[in-house]
């Protein structure tokens, strides 16, 4: 039953208004794909393209085998959560759900044992004769997911599902997300504008900017090797740093302007002697050492206490304010003013050319 | 990001936009034509003439109707705006005693055909009236006649200022209290407050009751016609010059017809022009909440409100008192004592009447009912220049005067292939298209509040354009559709200025009937189907309150 996805040169105007210019992009059979971008990037345009709300300007889009560029929504056989959950207001819970396999035209007996075994798995069955008003937001959650999936689709569309619940129930509706997900393998595509929800139920995600993918990875990839600046910035908090590319005398590495040179063995032969380079240092990658070790020179500036971290402000030598996240320990917090030197996890962090566009490290 | 859909998309809608573009070209706009082509042609010669514009706007006999009936349309427009907007107010923001009852009464004023209005006040204030009399006889005051300006005023003010009541109500809905509260912490309240933060909020509604109110009143012609007494308005003078039993001329009331029609136009494009310059849009987290006014300031409140009811409801209380009056056989003298007899002859005799009523008004109801769902539909969901045309020929109506309207089919579906005159269809198609731009503007604002995505679910879950209609969206608008169909019904039913043109014997209706009756004297009978539709008026609008969400009627 699962089926890929297959995008290839995406178009998408609204008059002369290019949104998507030209998007090509492969998911595989089975997988929970995110679309993450910030507001106005295009990925729910894309998504609802691939259901057909959208109208297709160009490119081709593929459900396995089968072209579905003008195939009619209705026939598309997905499964599609809304933002606002689009339930309907007038019908019961139980009859929600049934609403697409009486569109199937399946015997009666078959609807209803669909119907329960669906609210069963999403945990309304005792609520399936309420009209939905009378449910709470992530009851509704509920309800459109159940509606979603009883009609068994090949692929499972979800545009900001998690985004009108309150935090607690945003955290734990996405496991429940993920979890009926993983125990039914349906291809899923899902749009998020937040990446920390991007990052727990995905297995892949494509990080979106104007229109166009930036980069295409497991969370890991997109946290740990961004492959452009944009993504160093968008998933995850990180510092920005200036620094010069030093190649000679048997040294590679970076040189920072207050004169650290810092060494690195996996800077790619983009990387020459003398060039400007951004470097994008996550707060977790620096070390915080005593004044006399080596190190970028900094001043404390302030600190907060979050329990299990503790963040710190600090001003470089430059004036230039770096974050930084380190565990809280037991001893005292460093105060304000206190000197000190920062140390940096080579290994960890990312070098981009200075217009930002490619990482040059490997 | 999702919408913006150009271009055509190629299903049913499309066909469904053709066959309403088709009617509206062929029952509206082409009957609109034939009346103008036929202002412009000499009754005797059938050339090309303007002669009957020279002779409209150089004989003052003709062009004082023009003044005369702006004058009217001004001054009740003034009148319901003075009394309805305050009242409005009152209502929402005070606590009152018996506002349960007080709604309902006060659109129960605007729901009876004017006429019938004019018919009692006469039978009340006239000559040999009831309190004519009255005085006369106790103080031996003469009372100033009734009859002429100050009497069609009086008339069409306490009929329409519950139009401005309903429209301000319903703007003052989506008030949110903390605007008040913020006025009151920057230390305006009171008068001031209504004045300056307030009425502007509601302005867009309150132009748009002031147009309401003026096309009505200058449209309307059984007002003048009863109580005028010479005093002479354009709509009467069409009337006169159509079916009138001296000096019928059809070409020169086509002419007068095609002259209201640019004049109202202008009204309209001028309301238009204002109200888009105070246009803005409000919804309410948190209503106005109603307070308790003070001792004094509540008693006037009360006096104002009550006071404008009662005397507002009078013609009909005393209509429906003379309906229970003994007459005589033939039913044309009252005699003394009480009896059924009005009743009994009018079962008797009117069984057709009331038959027709239900047949043309109900079919009426349906087609528009059914054309306004499909209309705002496409308006809303599938903008194209189709349906934009259909949009801008769907609001026509609203300045085509209901005379005007019933001449103009009369002129166009005369002969065959389509000789329709005479018949119920020609009523139906009249009422469908007076009545759709109203229901289509409160199905519009229905629909506008369901989310398409929620049509979107059920089309993803594989329902067909068709089901996800019929078993999705017009469900969700099905209890706004319900109240606007029973505000329909009732404007059907009290229906008189363009029906009158259409029916012949076979086609009466019962508000017809009263006019006809009133006109042959048979006046018991009259007062027995007036009273009949009163009672029809009152079972709908308690219909109304139970099917609408909050109770509350609103247009």
């Amino acid at each position: 039953m699962n089926i890929g996805i297959r995008i290839t040169h995406a178009l998408k105007k609204y008059g002369d208004n290019v949104v998507i210019p030209d998007l090509s992009v492969d998911i595989k059979a089975g997988e929970f794909f995110t679309l993450l971008g910030p507001s106005g990037c295009g990925k729910t345009t894309l998504l609802r393209m691939i259901a057909g709300f959208n109208t297709i300007e160009g490119g081709d889009f593929y459900f396995g085998e089968r072209r579905i560029n003008d195939l009619d929504p209705a026939k598309r056989n997905i499964g599609m959560v809304f933002q606002n959950y689009a339930i309907f207001p007038h019908l019961t819970v139980r009859k929600n759900v049934a609403f697409g396999l009486q569109n199937k035209k399946l015997p009666k007996p078959q609807i209803d044992e669909q119907t329960t075994k669906f609210l069963r798995l999403m945990k309304i069955e005792e609520y399936q004769d309420r009209l939905p008003e009378r449910l709470s937001g992530g009851q509704q959650q509920r309800v459109a997911l159940a509606r979603a999936l009883a009609i068994e689709p090949e692929v499972l569309l979800m545009d900001e599902p998690l985004s009108n619940l309150d935090a607690k129930l945003r955290v734990e509706m996405r496991e429940v997300i993920k979890e009926i997900q993983n125990s039914l393998g349906i291809t899923t595509v899902y749009v998020t504008h937040d990446q920390e929800e991007a990052m727990a139920v995905s297995d892949r995600i494509a990080v979106m900017n104007a229109g166009v993918i930036q980069q295409i990875g497991s969370p890991k990839e997109l946290y740990q090797r961004p492959a452009n600046l944009f993504v160093s910035t968008f998933i995850g908090r990180t510092n920005l740093l200036e620094a010069q590319v030093v190649m000679s005398g048997g040294f590679r590495g970076l040189q920072f302007k207050d004169g650290l040179r810092l060494p690195m063995d996996n800077l790619t032969n983009e990387a020459q002697d003398g060039q400007t380079v951004a470097v994008s240092i996550r707060p977790e990658e620096f070390v915080i050492e005593d004044a006399q070790a080596e190190g970028l020179t900094a001043t404390v500036a302030y600190n907060i206490f979050l329990g299990l971290n503790t963040h710190y402000f600090v001003d470089l030598a430059d004036g230039k304010r770096v974050e930084i996240i380190q565990e809280s320990r037991i001893d005292e917090i460093i105060q304000a003013g206190t000197p000190i030197k920062l140390g940096i996890k080579r290994e960890k962090i990312n070098v981009f050319t200075q217009d930002g566009s490619r990482s040059v490290v490997r | 990001m999702t919408k913006n859909k150009k271009g055509f998309h190629l299903d049913i809608w499309i066909l469904v936009s053709f066959i309403i573009l088709a009617l509206y070209l062929l029952f509206m706009l082409y009957p609109v034509l034939r009346i103008s082509a036929q202002s412009v042609l000499d009754g005797d010669t059938g050339a090309f003439s303007l002669r009957y514009f020279k002779q409209f706007f150089s004989d003052p006999y003709y062009f004082s109707t023009l003044i005369n009936s702006f004058k009217v349309a001004l001054c009740a427009t003034v009148i319901c705006l003075v009394l309805g907007v305050p009242l409005a107010y009152i209502y929402n923001v005070y606590e009152l005693k018996g506002r349960k009852i007080l709604q309902p009464l006060i659109v129960l004023c605007s729901m009876s055909a004017p006429f019938i209005g004019a018919y009692s006040w006469v039978l009340l204030l006239g000559r040999s009236g009831l309190i004519t009399k009255f005085i006369k006889s106790s103080f031996g005051i003469k009372l100033p006649p009734i009859y002429g300006f100050g009497g069609i005023l009086l008339v069409l003010s306490t009929k329409l200022f519950s139009l401005v009541f309903l429209y301000v109500s319903g703007a003052l809905k989506n008030v949110d209290n903390s605007l008040l509260e913020a006025s009151a912490n920057m230390g305006r309240t009171g008068f001031k407050r209504f004045a300056t933060v307030v009425m502007p909020l509601c302005m867009p509604s309150i132009l748009a009751a002031a147009l309401m109110v003026f096309m009505r009143a200058l449209a309307d012609f059984g007002t003048p016609l009863f109580i005028g007494e010479g005093y002479r308005t354009f709509a009467l003078e069409i009337y006169k010059q159509y079916v009138g039993e001296t000096s019928v001329n059809h070409n020169f009331a086509s002419a007068i017809s095609v002259i209201a029609i640019l004049i109202t136009l202008l009204v309209f494009l001028a309301q238009k022009w204002m109200s888009n310059r105070s246009s803005f849009s409000m919804s309410a987290m948190h209503h106005i909440e109603r307070k308790k006014p003070k001792l004094i300031p509540s008693i006037f409140m009360h006096i104002f409100a009550y006071g404008l009811v009662a005397i507002s409801l009078m013609p009909q209380v005393y209509l429906i008192y003379l309906s229970f009056r003994n007459t005589s056989k033939t039913g044309n003298m009252f005699k003394p004592g009480y009896s059924f007899n009005s009743y009994l002859q009018v079962f008797n005799t009117m069984g057709d009447a009331i038959w027709n009523t239900i047949r043309i008004c109900g079919g009426a109801l349906v087609i528009i009912v059914v054309l306004a769902i499909l209309i705002s539909y496409l308006v809303i969901r599938r903008p194209n220049p189709i349906n934009n045309i259909i949009d801008t020929l769907s609001m026509v109506p609203y300045i085509i005067p209901g005379s005007v309207m019933g001449i103009a089919l009369v002129v166009a579906f005369n002969n065959k292939p389509l000789a329709l005159t005479g018949t119920a269809i020609i009523m139906v198609i009249c009422m469908c298209i007076r009545r759709i731009p109203y229901t289509i503007r409160s199905s519009v604002a229905v629909l506008g509040q369901i989310p398409i995505s929620v049509e979107e679910a059920a089309i993803s879950l594989g329902a067909s354009k068709a089901k996800t209609l019929f078993k999705i969206t017009v469900p969700m608008m099905f209890s706004g559709i319900l109240s606007g169909a029973i505000m329909s019904w009732v404007t059907l039913i009290t229906e008189l200025s363009s029906s009158i043109i259409l029916y012949s014997s076979k086609t009466i209706t019962l508000n017809l009937a009263i006019y006809v009756m009133v006109n042959q004297g048979l006046e018991g009978k009259a007062c027995a189907v007036s009273s009949i539709l009163t009672l029809f008026t009152i079972i709908s609008l308690i219909l109304f309150t139970k099917v609408s969400k909050d109770g509350e009627i609103s247009i």
